[in-house]
């Protein structure tokens, strides 16, 4: 039994006839061609699918889509503007804090609303944002170091 | 050495941490991996596994799956060619669905393509498979036991390989030694545990297949599906996508090729096939357990004079890249130590276990975590500094192995001096607080394998760089595999530097069987070097034609002319000048495409006994690591405080991306050190096949970490490469075992060094002192 649900994606609304059995992570991969939101475990462990919801960092492996009717979504395809990337997209890529890329997209956002909230987070705390996110390639050095210049830039 | 020191400065491109080429791709979620693609008419593929160790097919029957709607294939061995394959052709064990019997938990059964996913799942229970279960073999101690039941019918006692080298005098080394040491200790099979999951799309076009598949090797892939199928290799087109990690995991052809290709065809469609997280495990081609004594013999400076390693490799079900995983496990031990003398026993055993393959150090890690481990004990039994041990056995260069390992470059005693040095050893060692400990240990890796995995005598890689018509860019195609370790951004530099071009014009297609030359893919530590190699040349054939035009151009002699960064120079008059565009374009107009080739075999290596091939390679790269803990007595609990990496890899084409590897693998090493363990119930089952309780480390588990580097130059590679990706995760277990015993007093011999070991082991100490009391 498909339902159609209208979801608010990176600013526009989104419609797509669903089950209401699909998760949000489905939906932007399958049913909106979003696929810079990734699915690394689909068990909620290793952040790969994280996109911001109302702003929350969220695993949309584990969120239903149904459940995000009327609420801001926001996925990695909207991080940079169209002539300019996000501090954190340069800053990633300058200090070397992407390898294969697969946590990327959840890394990032993780670490816009980290930023978003406290601009200048000491390293206990980056260290702490990000922990929910597993990188299997960088041991995760470069992403703080990474995260450090953008907040040291920061006003 | 010096030549290092002395080219460094005049490079233009190499030498300097560009920024990664498909950096902004992946930042901005434009990367496309393979489970993002999405192709019309397209048909999802799963596959039917086997639910019990070790059990004969009695039946299977798929009519009702066939009768469920949205089902457009079942296929099982009745539809498939019954030619077994494997990676290593010493061994070909594996068929692409089991015939008569199923060999470990997650063995491929059958397979469907349908609709959507979710029918998939629906179709995959309807397919009744009748079993009858069969004592299974899960203890690799007990495998080669009179008795037990065999795993292949065809594989006595369950040896799936067996090797006995010996190599000088061992009695005599034996007989005069001063101490003799035997020790043992296990380590634990491990995941690679990418975070992007295998998958792969398979589509047949006029007769050719084409498969997009998430895979270390194209060029392996399209031999064994050629070989597989019956078809010509040019018949058989693989692409890479962009590849979120492989480790070792995505080198070899998994089921999904296969049974993709032939749900496929059979039904005219495309077909995508993946591995959920929990299949992968299944799947399972990671770090070998193995059982490991060593006996050494040192004289009364702690200097080695002999080595016996007699080891025990749990191989799973099938072989996989385990023959060179056993024999890796010897012969990259005496690496890093300079002995003579040295005796190698292994068996690796079939288990009704999933297989086990090639995962980053490729069966060394584990035996150099057992060596310097027993290391340690000698230099304690012997009241000699951990790192004076090392110092005073440490490798020279230019020297050869027992096993007639020709070594050029070797800076590993200065690795060693300088880890001491940044760590503050000398003021550390012994003075440290109660529960903190310090530990060191050696690594070393081959950069490439000097002999390709099935016997050919095809270049190790090949490359070709085509200027664009206008000269304004410049294009590299290379079969080199880009899984993250940044080959592409390497490579790239290398084609600009050689051709005397600006890295940022360059453009890369990578890793297609079809528009881009052979090469053997990402393993082995292979691509800076070797590929390297390749595109090196084929950037000076570009080179040299472009100067020949610019000397008509100009009307100076060709001897007089250069090219730097895109500009072209006359030695002998600064004024003379001439862009590499306008040179490029003007050579296009008269004499049509500017393109170079290159391709890059390794010399003839290694010695002539049985095995000598595994572990040759044209160099190897040399670290040494410190490690600083602190240990928790009350709860076990571990804090890496602080690692300190030295490294010997040679010219550094990308500091940015070196230290990338330096750290992962650092991780990688932390990981199986404390907490990776792949676990299985009494059936065979895995019981941590998910990401929560296979415990990778997180941010907050990572130590601070220090990498530094030794001028080196290696004669052997291109500019003087050598590799770094893998070598770094060899010394890493034994450093941080090392620093762990440092801490505690007391010598756990198994990975990994889990809390709870800690706290029984420290607990047992504590009883064993008061009893004593």
């Amino acid at each position: 039994m498909k339902q159609i649900i209208t979801l608010k994606v990176n600013g526009e609304l989104r419609d797509a006839a669903i089950s209401v059995n699909k998760t949000l992570l489905e939906v932007l991969r399958e049913d909106l061609g979003l696929t810079g939101t990734k699915k690394g475990c689909d068990h909620g462990e290793c952040g790969a699918c994280t996109v911001l919801v109302n702003g929350i960092p969220t695993s949309s492996c584990l969120t239903l889509a149904v459940t995000c009717q009327g609420k801001d979504i926001m996925t990695i395809e909207s991080l940079a503007s169209i002539d300019k990337l996000h501090p954190l997209q340069e800053a990633f890529i300058n200090h070397g804090a992407i390898q294969c890329g697969f946590c990327t997209p959840g890394m990032l956002l993780v670490a816009k609303t980290l930023l978003d909230e406290d601009p200048h987070p000491d390293r206990e705390k980056i260290t702490a944002s990000i922990a929910g996110n597993i990188c299997r390639c960088t041991g995760y050095v470069k992403i703080i170091e990474a995260i450090e210049a953008v907040a040291a830039q920061t006003p | 050495m010096s030549e290092n020191t002395i080219h460094n400065n005049d490079y233009a491109v190499i030498g300097k941490s560009v920024p990664r080429i498909d950096g902004r791709e992946k930042v901005t979620g434009a990367a496309k991996y393979t489970g993002d693609l999405k192709f019309p008419n397209m048909l999802y593929g799963k596959i039917l596994t086997s639910p019990h160790a070790h059990a004969r097919i009695l039946s299977i029957d798929t009519s009702e799956a066939e009768k469920l709607a949205g089902v457009k294939a079942v296929i099982t061995h009745k539809d498939v060619p019954s030619l077994k394959y494997g990676i290593s052709p010493a061994r070909w064990d594996e068929n692409i669905f089991c015939i008569d019997k199923v060999r470990f938990v997650g063995d491929k059964v059958a397979a469907v393509a349908c609709i959507d996913e979710e029918t998939c799942y629906k179709a995959l229970k309807l397919i009744k498979v009748e079993y009858e279960v069969l004592p299974a073999v899960l203890d690799p101690l007990t495998a080669m036991d009179e008795g037990q039941p065999l795993v292949h019918e065809e594989y006595e006692r369950n040896i799936n390989t067996e090797i006995h080298q010996e190599f000088g005098d061992m009695e005599n080394a034996f007989k005069n030694a001063h101490h003799i040491r035997k020790d043992r200790f296990v380590g634990q099979r491990t995941y690679q545990s990418p975070i992007e999951p295998h998958s792969a799309i398979s589509m047949w076009q006029d007769g050719k297949l084409t498969i997009y598949s998430s895979t270390q090797s194209p060029h392996y892939f399209q031999y064994y599906i050629a070989r597989e199928f019956g078809m010509k290799m040019g018949d058989v087109r693989i692409l890479k996508t962009y590849v979120g990690g492989g480790f070792g995991g995505k080198l070899e052809p998994t089921g999904l090729e296969f049974a993709g290709a032939v749900l496929a065809k059979n039904t005219g469609r495309p077909v995508k096939m993946f591995y959920d997280r929990a299949e992968m495990f299944a799947h399972n081609r990671g770090r070998h357990a193995q059982y490991m004594e060593i006996t050494s013999a040192v004289d009364k400076d702690g200097k080695i004079l002999g080595c016996h390693t007699n080891f025990i490799m749990d191989g799973g079900a099938y072989t996989s890249l385990g023959i060179a995983s056993a024999y890796y496990a010897g012969a990259l031990l005496p690496l890093t130590y300079e002995f003579d003398n040295y005796k190698f026993d292994m068996f690796r055993v079939y288990t009704n276990l999933p297989a086990c393959g090639a995962q980053r150090g490729h069966g060394a890690p584990q035996p150099k975590y057992a060596f310097e481990c027993h290391l340690d004990e000698i230099a304690r039994d012997l009241n000699i500094d951990p790192l004076e041990i090392r110092i005073r056995n440490a490798r020279r260069p230019n020297t050869v192995t027992p096993n007639d390992f020709g070594i050029n470059s070797c800076e590993i005693k200065s690795c060693l001096e300088r880890a001491g040095a940044m760590s503050g050893w000398a003021e550390k060692k012994g003075k440290l607080p109660k529960g903190r400990g310090i530990g060191v240990a050696t690594g070393s890796f081959v950069s490439g394998a000097g002999y390709p995995i099935y016997r050919t005598n095809l270049p190790h890689a090949s490359a070709m760089i085509k200027v664009h018509e206008d000269g304004t860019a410049a294009t590299l195609y290379t079969g080199a595999v880009d899984i993250g370790q940044g080959s592409d951004t390497v490579l790239s530099q290398m084609a600009a530097e050689a051709m005397g071009f600006v890295y940022e014009q360059m453009k890369i297609v990578a890793a297609d069987t079809e528009t881009t030359p052979h090469d053997f893919g990402a393993y082995a530590s292979r691509q800076t070097l070797m590929s390297g190699a390749a595109v090196k040349q084929a950037g000076e054939e570009v080179k040299r034609q472009l100067l020949d035009m610019a000397a008509s151009m100009l009307q100076r002699p060709v001897y007089d002319l250069d090219v730097k960064a895109g500009e072209i120079f006359s030695i002998s008059d600064s004024s003379v000048s001439l862009s590499f565009s306008d040179a490029a374009r003007e050579f296009f107009v008269r004499r049509g495409p500017l393109v170079g080739k290159g391709s890059y075999t390794p010399p003839k290596l290694g010695g002539k006994f049985k095995g000598a091939a595994v572990g040759t390679s044209p160099a190897y790269s040399f670290c040494a690591q410190v490690s600083e803990v602190q240990i928790d007595e009350e709860t076990g609990v571990i804090d890496v405080l602080d690692v300190w990496d030295v490294h010997d890899c040679g010219m550094v084409i990308n500091p940015g991306l070196l230290h990338g590897q330096v750290h992962g693998a650092l991780f990688m090493g932390l990981g199986e050190s404390i907490w990776e363990q792949v676990l299985f119930d009494d059936k065979g089952k895995i019981v941590n096949a998910n990401l929560a309780e296979y415990r990778l480390p997180t941010a907050l588990d990572m130590p601070k970490v220090h990498s530094g580097l030794i001028d080196s130059y290696e004669p052997a590679g291109p500019w003087g490469v050598k590799e770094v990706g893998e070598g770094s995760t060899n010394p890493t277990m034994g450093c941080f075992a090392n620093a762990i015993y440092d801490a505690m007093g007391v010598r756990i011999n198994s990975l990994p060094l889990t809390y709870e070991k800690v706290w029984r082991a420290l607990k047992e100490k504590r009883e064993k002192e008061q009893a004593q009391k």
